[in-house]
């Protein structure tokens, strides 16, 4: 289990024990946090559970390949750090991995 | 209004479930007609993800999107299908003789026993940007599509987008309107490299702006735009324009027949497991768009509800004809149908 802390755009942190292999997307639906809606499932075919990655983990977490870069095309108020947290799979090197949820989905 | 088109069953939604609506239809010779907003069959397998690999198909250990709704082509081609693509459903009333009426904005009338919403996430229609207050300027100063290119004619028009429909309508459009401008997050696009290469090359001559940004507000009195905010790398700036084309995919909704009357769960539709029919009478629901206890969307639960509600709607369309459950296998009438015998 890795642990990984999402934040809501109230300020609400939600810990969470996150499965390696698992997205961040699905570990967000599991535990409710408001602010992802994933309307496509995972299959990065929307835009609808974009995150930014905090500072701190940009690195760690690298850089979104080009469909998903294309996908973002499509997010709200999107930045350096943002990600689609469908695409962000939970591994040991991510321990304490922090996401903040934007204001709104598109 | 034209004159009306008879057949025995219209189909909304020509996703994989709708096609596969038509095989199972077939087998008891209901003709379909299938209308769909899109302008191919496929649904959601063909505009979101033909290339994405499928898993759980029976029998296919890997099967893309657009390969699946090719094989459904072919598997229902036996049965000649009528396609009414790029049209959506905009009116529903039962006839006098107890068949439905079904009409498309296009001003088409079918007639038929039997309704069958196969529509999925709903309609595929244009996305509206995440911009605060851009509601006060649609139909007047923001348009989602082209309709007629004079409509832009001496017009400062801000195109935003990254994909084919903005670089293209970027290339027609500057012909026609005073100013062009295009606005796009990054300077990467989606679309085809060939537009884009077109459009930097039109920009070296001075002939329409690129700015890379995000708009983030719109300026303008009673819906009439003067400006457009854009966050850029360099900070916000305005951009003028009097005219804007956003371009950001496409959304799926629900659209008019949520106004049928059809009890609903949660912007679904409720339907019995028996027949997949919903709550008035011939008109039935399968894929997707429908709710049931124990519902699951995958496509091979489409299929199955395919199977099932055909066998009410041919009992409504052929009540003077006893149903006879054949397999394909080993019926010679049912392999005749198919054209294989």
């Amino acid at each position: 289990m890795t642990k990984i802390t999402l934040v809501a755009f109230d300020g609400t942190r939600f810990d969470v024990d996150a499965e390696n292999g698992s997205t961040v997307m699905e570990n967000a639906i599991r535990n409710s946090v408001p602010g992802i809606e994933a309307e496509c499932g995972g299959a990065c075919a929307c835009a609808t559970c974009h995150v930014y990655v905090d500072d701190a983990w940009t690195d760690k977490v690298g850089t979104p390949e080009p469909m998903e870069e294309d996908m973002l095309d499509f997010a709200y108020d999107v930045r350096p750090t943002s990600r689609l947290s469908c695409q962000i799979k939970v591994r040991s090197e991510l321990d304490g991995l922090v996401v903040h949820v934007p204001e709104r989905q598109a | 209004m034209s004159t009306p088109i008879e057949t025995d069953v219209v189909i909304i939604g020509a996703g994989p479930v709708g096609l596969f609506a038509v095989f199972e239809l077939g087998l008891y010779d209901l003709k379909c007609h299938l209308i769909d907003i899109l302008d191919r069959p496929g649904g959601q397998c063909a505009e979101l993800y033909p290339e994405k690999p499928i898993y759980d198909i029976p029998a296919w250990p890997e099967i893309s999107g657009q390969a699946l709704v090719d094989r459904l082509m072919e598997q229902i081609s036996p049965f000649k299908p009528e396609f009414h693509f790029n049209r959506m459903v905009s009116g529903f009333r039962k006839l006098d003789n107890g068949r439905f009426e079904v009409e498309t904005d296009e001003g088409e009338l079918l007639h038929c026993h039997a309704v069958v919403i196969a529509a999925g996430g709903g309609s595929f229609q244009p996305k509206r940007p995440p911009v605060p207050g851009i509601e006060v300027y649609e139909g007047t100063s923001v348009f989602y599509s082209v309709r007629r290119m004079e409509e832009f004619r001496g017009k400062d028009l801000l195109i935003v987008g990254g994909g084919d429909s903005a670089l293209d309508w970027t290339l027609n459009l500057q012909p026609v309107a005073k100013s062009v401008t295009l606005v796009h997050r990054r300077p990467d696009f989606r679309a085809a490299p060939d537009s884009v290469n077109k459009m930097f090359a039109m920009r070296e001559e001075g002939k329409i702006n690129f700015q890379v940004g995000q708009v983030t507000g719109l300026k303008g009195e009673d819906g009439q735009l003067s400006a457009a905010m854009v966050k850029g790398p360099d900070g916000d700036i305005d951009i003028a324009c009097d005219r804007m084309l956003p371009f950001f995919g496409l959304t799926m909704k629900l659209g008019p027949i949520a106004d049928w009357g059809l009890n609903q769960h949660e912007n679904l539709i409720a339907v019995d497991t028996e027949k997949f029919e919903t709550s008035i009478p011939g008109v039935f629901a399968i894929g997707d768009i429908n709710w049931y206890p124990g519902k699951l969307k995958l496509i091979l639960s489409g299929f199955h509800e395919a199977a099932l509600m055909t066998q009410a709607a041919a009992r409504l369309a052929r009540p003077d004809t006893k149903m006879v459950f054949q397999y394909t296998t080993s019926s010679t009438s049912l392999q005749k149908k198919l054209g294989v015998q």
